[in-house]
This record gives C-alpha cells, structure tokens and sequence, in this order.
C-alpha cells in the first residue's frame, strides 16, 4: 500500500475509534443529569416560582445517611422518598421501604407524609401517622437517612 | 457518522416510557461493525495487497453474532445499559482483527521458512465468540431475576472452588499447558474453568457478604482503634478465600490468585465500609508477597524479569523485551494496523495483546481502547450504585471490578508496570474460556442493569398529582 494512504487510513482508523470513545461518554454525560436525587432538577420545571418567598423552604437537604450532603431544588410538585427508582430522592436504605414518604407543598407549607412505610417516618422525634407540618430545619428521619427543609 | 442521542432532547414533565436506550446501543453496535471491518480491511492491505475470503466470513459472523446478541438483549432484557454490549462488541471485534493479523504474519514466516502454514486461530476464535455469545443468550433467558442467584451461593461456591482444584488434581498429560497446570485438555479442545470459577465464587462471596453483613458490622471486638469481626463469622469466608488463593499458587497460576484475592478485599471493604479491612489485606497481601518470592522459584524469576528484563534478553526477558520494543515502536501514533512486526512477541495473541495492538495503534490507540474498558467498568459500577437490592450491588461491584483488576494486572504486566502473570486480557485476548466465561459475566452485568433501570413492576412512573389535589387512597403496604 503506498505511503500516504498507510498514514491516512492509519489517523483515520484512530480518530473513528476516538469517535466511538466520545459517542459512548456522551451517553454516559446524559446519564449523569439522571443520577438519584437530582432528579428534581431536570425536567423542565425550572422556570417556576423561585422568587423570594420569605421563609418557605427552597430546598431539601440531606444531613445524615449514604446521600448526605444531597440538595434536591424544591418548586410546587411533591418529593417521593423511597427506595423506587422513580422516587425523587432514590434511597438505598434497608431500612426505608420501596415508597416510603412524600413531601408536599399546601398552600406556603410543606408538609410530610407517610406512605404505610414498614420502619415509619420520624418528625424530629415524633412518629409521623397523618401529613405534618415539616418546619424549616427540623429533621425529618426515614430509615437511616435524615432530612431537612432549608430556605 | 454522528450518533443521535436519544436523551439529549429535554425530557417531558407528562409520563412518557422510560428510555431503553436499545436504540443508541444499535447504533453503537453498528458504529463498532464499521470499525472492525475497515479494521480487517486495513489489515488485508497493508498485508497482503488484496482482501481474502476471510475477511468476508468474519465480517458477516460479527454482524450477524452481534445482532442476535442485541435482539436478545432487547427480547430479555430491555432496559439493560444501552453501553454495556456495544463495548464489549468493539473490543471483542478489534481482538478478532488482531488475531487475524497475527495468523497472516504467521503464514507468511511459515511460507519464507518453507514450512506447513500453521492452523489459524481466527477460526477457533470466531467459534468461542458464537459459543460465548451462545452462553451470554443462554444467561440472558435463565436468570430472569438476579436475586434468584442468591439461593444458589453455596452451590456456586462448592462449584467454583471444585473447578478451580481440578486441573491441580487431574494427571499433568491432561491439565498442564505451557508450566501452568490450570487446564482441562479434552482432545482438541482445552478450557481453562478458573474463569468460569471466577464467576461463580464473586456469586458466592456477594451472597455471603449480604447474608453476614449485619454480623460484621456489629459483633465484633476493638483492636486498635479497629473494629474485627468474630472469627467464626468468618470461618466459611476465609475458608473459601484460602482454599481459592491456595489452589491456584499450588497450580502456579499467580495472576488468577491475585484477581481472587483482590475481589474479595474490594467486596469486604464495599459490603462493610471498613478501612480496616483494607489495612489487613494489604498486609496479608504484601506477606504473601514475601513469602511467594522466598517459597517459589517461578516467582523469584518473573520479579528478575520484571525488574530487568534486558539482563537475559534472548533467554527469558525476550518475551517482555520485544513487547517492550513493540511498544517503543509503535510510540504515540502507531505504526498502522498490519503494518507492524507485534508477531515477534511470543504469544502476542494472547498474554500480550496489548503490546501488539499498541505497537499497530500507538499510544492513542491503546488509550481509545483503555477508555473503552473504563467505561464498560464504570457502567459496571453505575449498575451497581442504581439497583436496589444488595445483593445485586455486590455482585455488580464484584464482577465489575473484576474486569478492572484484571486489565490492571495484564496491562501492568506488558507494560512492565509489575511482574508479568499469565492472564488475558478481557475479550482481546485469544482465548476460548476467558472469552466464553466473560461473556456469561457481561449477561449479569446486563441483568442486573436491567433490574436498575427498569421501571417497577405494575407501578407505571407516573409522578403523582400534588398532595392538595389528590383524593383519598389506598396506599399499598410493601412486602
């Protein structure tokens, strides 16, 4: 084979295999925005109510279990905690059931409630039975997992 | 050729069907069809001026073999990741075409020497990728849930360590090829059952560990500043641990052992989250070290080799010597698929694979194709991080890093990063059980992505209305 076409296939051979490296990591980049947790922040919600609204909660903080240090954006539609992969805040907790509690917005407040979870769900102390009211900072406990609304 | 991706549009708020990804990884496998081709083309010409038959039958066997594998894949397991197979296909295909020019430089050194042309591997080679496929299928339709292995650890366990005993415990005549006694000879045929005895032992250690895992982190007694386990919570771990690792230096098999012991430290660490199990395996590690170079002669000669490899280059350094100069000669752009001389490393085909395709693509190249295992290992891991259940984590990260340790140990090996041991490198290497065995792990691997990324069972992903607008239901207790 002449020369310059042993060079040409040769550069054209490595930038197609390069090509296919970057085809494959841009799938895996689409796949990061999916990661567990974040999940509040993709669809296309973004442009709702986040002006200042004084002290109502603007986001969710986990501070205690595998995904402390998680911040969850919160506009008006609810958080679903669980174990489920549809759940906004995907937990992996032995201790947390498969839908175990939802976060929801009434009126200027968020308020908690439990999903017949099997361990329950903790307000600070108390044992969660009907929706309540979740105030800011006040740690909410699901399984080994703590979380907490922030403004 | 630009690969739409499926996800990049903004993804509506209205419920919509998860994405498969079945489609992009069509268009992956498709891409990685065109690469190996004009690869095997590119070898043709710059061997042998004109293109051969086999260019043809290998060409279609890949299509064909990798459709099939992606219609099971779409039939079995639909929302497997969509970047799992098309990688594996890539590599897999690149070995095929390497192995082919290896054959073709073979043929050539037996005709100017006047010799019979020597049996080609390319064949066998595309055999053991339909049989592995074949297995990969097999795996696919039979372990429709994951967690159903989990009932079979012991027996996984018994089974793996019986495979990895008996070439030790078979006749020399029937087991030993090339000083390691590590094989089953059955007439032409020779397989190698570590590997499938890899699979089924991180089976068992992952099902172990789930089992146990309360155990370890709370029964137990402080050593300096270190929680250890109870010694009869370890008893089968250990046992399991031993016998594997003591099998196979008995075998003198020291790669296989160090895999081994290498998974089930990164198991223990991921199923406890103790550092100290780190802290006693490199110890036990780096024990074993000294002890393997003072016990065993082999051992002592592979370090020497390792450590200067020229000293004896015609005698035993050649052979890491060459790989050494292959690499040195392809330098950063290669010398051009066929073009190179990678057949002067003995077992280029297989222990050293990767000295010959980075003397034929160079350091970019090889560094494509690292990048390719990073990402089939990360997605590994990412299955692992995404399934819900325990077990399925462990198995993910075991099988995964797996995968990584062993690249690690054959590429540090050619590379003279460490002391060679005889492994192949995953889907590259000529090799008929490591490619079959490897197969079969991928079909976890895609199992367990499957159960990750799909949608649970009769509870579509709807996002439910908000609590205000929501009428009394009946919420479901979980089981």
């Amino acid at each position: 084979m002449p020369e310059l076409v042993l060079q040409l296939t040769r550069a054209g051979f490595l930038a197609l295999l390069w090509l296919f490296v970057l085809v494959a990591l841009r799938v895996v980049r689409s796949d990061l925005y999916a990661a567990s947790g974040l999940r509040a922040l993709v669809p296309g919600g973004r442009t709702t109510t986040r002006t200042g609204r004084g002290r109502t909660a603007r986001q969710l903080l986990v501070t205690q279990g595998a995904l402390a240090g998680t911040r969850v954006s919160l506009d008006s539609r609810p958080i679903l905690i669980g174990r489920a992969d549809d759940s906004t805040l995907v937990l992996d907790d032995d201790y947390a059931s498969t839908r175990h509690a939802r976060i929801a917005m009434q009126g200027d407040e968020w308020y908690v409630e439990d999903l017949g979870s099997t361990n329950g769900t903790y307000l600070d102390r108390a044992k969660v039975t009907g929706p309540t009211r979740v105030p800011l900072g006040v740690p909410v406990r699901i399984g080994k997992t703590v979380i907490e609304l922030r403004s | 050729m630009a690969a739409p991706d499926l996800r990049s549009e903004p993804a509506p708020a209205a419920p919509a069907p998860l994405p498969t990804g079945r489609g992009i990884e069509l268009v992956l496998l498709a891409f990685a069809a065109v690469l190996v081709t004009g690869a095997l083309v590119l070898v043709e010409a710059n061997q042998e001026q004109e293109l051969t038959r086999v260019l043809l039958f290998v060409g279609l066997a890949y299509l064909g073999l990798f459709t099939a594998a992606h219609f099971a894949v779409r039939r079995f397991a639909p929302y497997a990741d969509p970047l799992i197979l098309p990688c594996v296909a890539l590599l897999n295909g690149l070995g095929l075409v390497m192995i082919h020019r290896l054959d073709l430089a073979e043929i050539d050194q037996a005709l100017a020497l006047g010799r019979d042309a020597p049996t080609e591997l390319i064949g066998r080679q595309v055999a053991w990728t339909a049989i592995g496929l074949l297995l990969f299928v097999a795996v696919l339709w039979a372990v429709r849930d994951h967690r159903t292995l989990a009932r079979y650890a012991y027996t996984a366990g018994f089974t793996g360590i019986a495979l990895l005993a008996l070439p030790g415990l078979l006749p020399s005549s029937l087991s030993e090829v090339n000083g390691a006694k590590i094989w089953i000879r059955l007439g032409p045929v020779s397989i190698q059952p570590g590997e499938f005895a890899k699979i089924l032992l991180i089976i068992f250690f992952a099902a172990f560990l789930v089992q146990k895992r309360d155990l370890f982190s709370t029964a137990g007694r402080r050593f300096i500043g270190m929680e250890l386990p109870r010694a009869r919570d370890l008893a089968p771990l250990l046992l399991a641990w031993g016998m594997s690792v003591g099998v196979l230096v008995l075998e003198s098999d020291l790669g296989t052992s160090l895999l081994f012991f290498g998974i089930l430290l990164v198991l223990l660490y991921v199923a406890t989250e103790r550092v100290s199990w780190m802290l006693i395996g490199i110890t036990f590690f780096l024990g074993g070290c000294v002890l393997a170079y003072h016990l065993f002669a082999h051992v002592r000669v592979r370090v020497q080799i390792w450590l200067d490899p020229f000293a004896d280059f015609s005698g035993s350094g050649f052979q890491i010597g060459q790989a050494l100069f292959g690499l040195g000669t392809g330098g950063v752009g290669g010398t051009g698929l066929g073009a190179g001389r990678p057949d002067l490393v003995p077992f280029a085909e297989s222990d050293f694979m990767l000295s010959s395709l980075g003397e034929e693509l160079g350091l970019i190249g090889l560094a494509a194709i690292l990048v390719i295992y990073l990402v089939l290992i990360t997605r590994g891991l990412r299955s692992a991080l995404a399934v819900r259940d325990s077990f399925g984590k462990l198995l993910a990260t075991g099988l995964a890093f797996g995968i990584a340790l062993q690249i690690f140990i054959v590429a540090g090996g050619a590379s003279k990063l460490i002391p060679l041991t005889g492994l192949t490198l995953p889907f590259l290497s000529y090799g008929g059980s490591s490619l079959v065995a490897n197969y079969a792990l991928v079909a976890l691997l895609l199992r367990i992505s499957h159960a990750a990324r799909a949608p649970l069972p009769r509870r579509p992903a709807v996002p439910l209305p908000p609590i205000a607008e929501a009428g009394t239901e009946l919420v479901e207790r979980p089981r």
